[in-house]
């Protein structure tokens, strides 16, 4: 097997909680969000991976790591075998060429005074890629025109203002993919945009990743168009992924407590459909102090015992690559 | 007779460029202990329905015309002091979108609600107010003893559930809820409208579901009514609605939807953008963004044509 494009080893990352000074001095102890701990998984050639979670769970945290737009705690991120974990922004600059990303808010993440000609050209010159000028604007036009903003000879003076929400996200993503790069982050970009424009944004995106054979990390809370758009998933819980597999095996076969209630708790658009009784408990926990042993035995229905609550259960794999961090599935330590 | 009757009601929003055609002709009946979904995408003018319904329009906001009929009196001729009096909290109430941010933060939970009961029953004593927030708080989910406390103390869902049992707080009969799912996790988002399917039958509470997630409201609806530019284009109970859609931009709408529990497809949208208010398209509203658009379409509004009993659906091809 090739090398995966992306890969992550133990990621971790600890915020530091900014405290009063008089609080510092007198517990002398400094408190950490655990947002992202101790995380491994890899993304191959032109997959589409989700990372899903509830909100608090460190999925948005996972992709700007791995992007290396925040500096890791520990752990190892590997770029198409190269470790960059603390790679320079010397080193980094080629690479930016080859990683991008999509963010969330098309109405914060494009700048009002730039046209969309310059926006998207702005990758192009700031890495010089292209130093030809009439290249440049080939290129943009092309992109423009895949990303369906058409006739791209107006949407190009245009100004990100005269632009729906829709439209926007596709200016966002055209200049993440004009330089073609391996590796795109979109990190929950279509929940600000209307339903009927949802899956025309994404459809672009499957694209453009088919088109480019680009490794694509989806960062999403909601399963229901993951499911249709990813090929594998990782369930984040409390900084920590829980269950990893192809999008079918999590569908359909998940494992863990939390996969499932997570599941059972999408909305089918279906009346005639029973939904299912296990709605757990509760809310996701502070990742100040997270709990200890199993982070998720405060709201587990399947809860085994002392096991739970003292040891964090490892990430194992029960079969086709299909990843469960359960004591339920834990082999010798449960049963005894 | 219906708890609630709306009628031809169109609401207008004067700007400098124009009046906003942000309602026209909504016409939907609700029924005691029903709940009602209405659904459509941002801008199409749900919200405003539900600031009509409870008069509380912003400035620039008129009802031009059409009737609402709670109890057998007409809303829209009320006097502010008998809306106060006889309507909002007592008759109908309202949960925002966004509710869970609605809380005034300087002001424990309790006190707020207490607020709200004795401005609209001014003979209740503080104590028992006190004592009917320990109730509603037990009615929600909330631990009672918790009611001192501020709204940085609760957490996303707490807040909202605090929401829900201040809008019950003087036993109304009509509960509207904008957007009550979204800006909340999944697990908190089920939780939440497993508790409004609770109150529903607990109280015989008739609901207004507003959301854009069609998906959340076939699971909690009885009846569904897709609004579109303004306009409800389709009003069926969700059990037709979702198996035979008759509304092209019902059709879209549904697709634009994915089952976790289907198979692996393509993912549909509607194409296009949804118009500009100020001048909505002559016709029907939604012909640039049909795929079935004739003639007919650009040129004459729809009449509405009942299909089977209760399913009604304003488009030509059915006309």
């Amino acid at each position: 097997m090739s090398e995966p494009v992306v890969r992550v080893e133990k990621l971790r990352k600890w915020f530091p909680v900014r405290m009063g000074f008089f609080t510092t001095l007198f517990t002398g102890k400094q408190l950490f969000v655990k947002a992202v701990d101790g995380i491994s998984f890899s993304i191959k050639k032109g997959e589409i991976f989700g990372l899903a979670g509830e909100s608090g769970s460190g999925k948005t945290t996972t992709g700007r790591l791995i992007l290396r737009l925040l500096e890791p705690t520990s752990g190892k991120i590997f770029f198409k075998g190269k470790d960059i974990t603390h790679a320079s922004e010397e080193e980094l600059k080629p690479l930016r060429r080859e990683m991008q990303i999509v963010f969330q808010d098309p109405y914060e993440s494009l700048n009002p005074r730039m046209t969309v000609g310059d926006i998207i050209a702005e990758p192009i010159r700031l890495l010089h890629a292209i130093s030809d000028e009439k290249e440049v604007e080939e290129r943009v036009k092309q992109v423009l025109e895949d990303a369906e903003l058409t006739p791209p000879e107006e949407f190009i003076f245009r100004y990100p203002h005269e632009l729906s929400g829709g439209q926007r996200q596709r200016v966002a993503t055209a200049r993440a993919f004009v330089l073609r790069p391996e590796f795109v982050v979109a990190d929950e970009p279509v929940s600000m945009l209307d339903v009927s424009t949802r899956a025309e944004i994404l459809n672009l995106m499957v694209s453009f990743v088919e088109k480019y054979q680009t490794s694509f990390l989806y960062i999403t809370h909601d399963l229901a168009l993951s499911r249709h758009m990813c090929d594998r998933i990782a369930i984040m819980y409390l900084g920590k992924i829980v269950e990893m597999g192809t999008t079918d095996q999590i569908v359909y076969e998940a494992l863990h407590p939390y996969t499932k209630a997570l599941i059972a708790a999408v909305p089918v658009p279906d009346p005639t459909s029973k939904r299912s009784e296990v709605v757990i408990k509760g809310e996701i926990p502070s990742p100040i102090s997270p709990p200890p042993g199993c982070r998720f035995h405060t709201r587990c229905p399947s809860i085994i015992g002392d096991i739970c609550r003292q040891k964090p259960p490892p990430l194992i794999d029960v079969g086709d690559n299909h990843l469960v961090a359960c004591h339920l599935y834990g082999g010798k330590e449960v049963k005894s | 007779m219906s708890l609630l009757e709306v009628q031809n009601l169109t609401t207008h929003y004067t700007t400098l460029r124009g009046p906003v055609h942000a309602v026209e002709d909504v016409s939907f009946n609700l029924d005691e202990g029903k709940a009602l979904g209405l659904a459509g995408e941002s801008g199409c003018g749900k919200t405003t329905v539900a600031l009509s319904i409870l008069r509380i329009l912003p400035f620039n906001g008129k009802i031009l015309r059409g009737k609402i009929i709670f109890q057998g009196q007409d809303i829209v001729k009320l006097s502010e002091s008998e809306l106060r009096k006889n309507i909002r909290w007592k008759g109908i109430s309202l949960i925002f979108q966004g509710a869970m941010n609605a809380l005034n933060p300087l002001y424990k939970i309790e006190d707020q609600i207490i607020e709200a009961i004795r401005l609209h029953e001014p003979k209740i004593s503080k104590k028992n107010a006190r004592e009917r927030v320990k109730q509603l708080f037990e009615l929600v989910g909330l631990d009672p003893s918790r009611s001192k406390n501020y709204p940085h103390e609760f957490s996303g869902g707490m807040r909202q559930r605090a929401m829900i049992a201040m809008a019950l707080a003087c036993n109304p009969k009509i509960l509207i809820a904008d957007e009550p799912g979204t800006a909340l996790d999944v697990i908190v988002q089920a939780q939440v409208l497993k508790l409004m399917t609770e109150l529903q039958r607990k109280l015989n509470l008739a609901i207004i579901m507003i959301s854009h997630d069609l998906s959340i409201i076939s699971e909690t609806c009885n009846d569904l009514a897709i609004m579109y530019a303004g306009k409800i284009v389709e009003l069926g109970d969700v059990y037709s609605m979702f198996k035979k859609p008759l509304h092209p931009y019902t059709q879209g709408l549904i697709d634009a939807f994915p089952n976790i529990k289907e198979e692996r497809r393509k993912m549909y949208s509607i194409p296009g953008y949804p118009p500009n208010l100020l001048k909505p398209p002559p016709g029907c509203r939604f012909h640039p963004r049909c795929k079935y658009a004739m003639d007919i379409c650009t040129q004459k509004e729809p009449p509405y044509s009942e299909i089977s009993k209760g399913h009604y659906v304003a488009c030509h091809l059915y006309s």
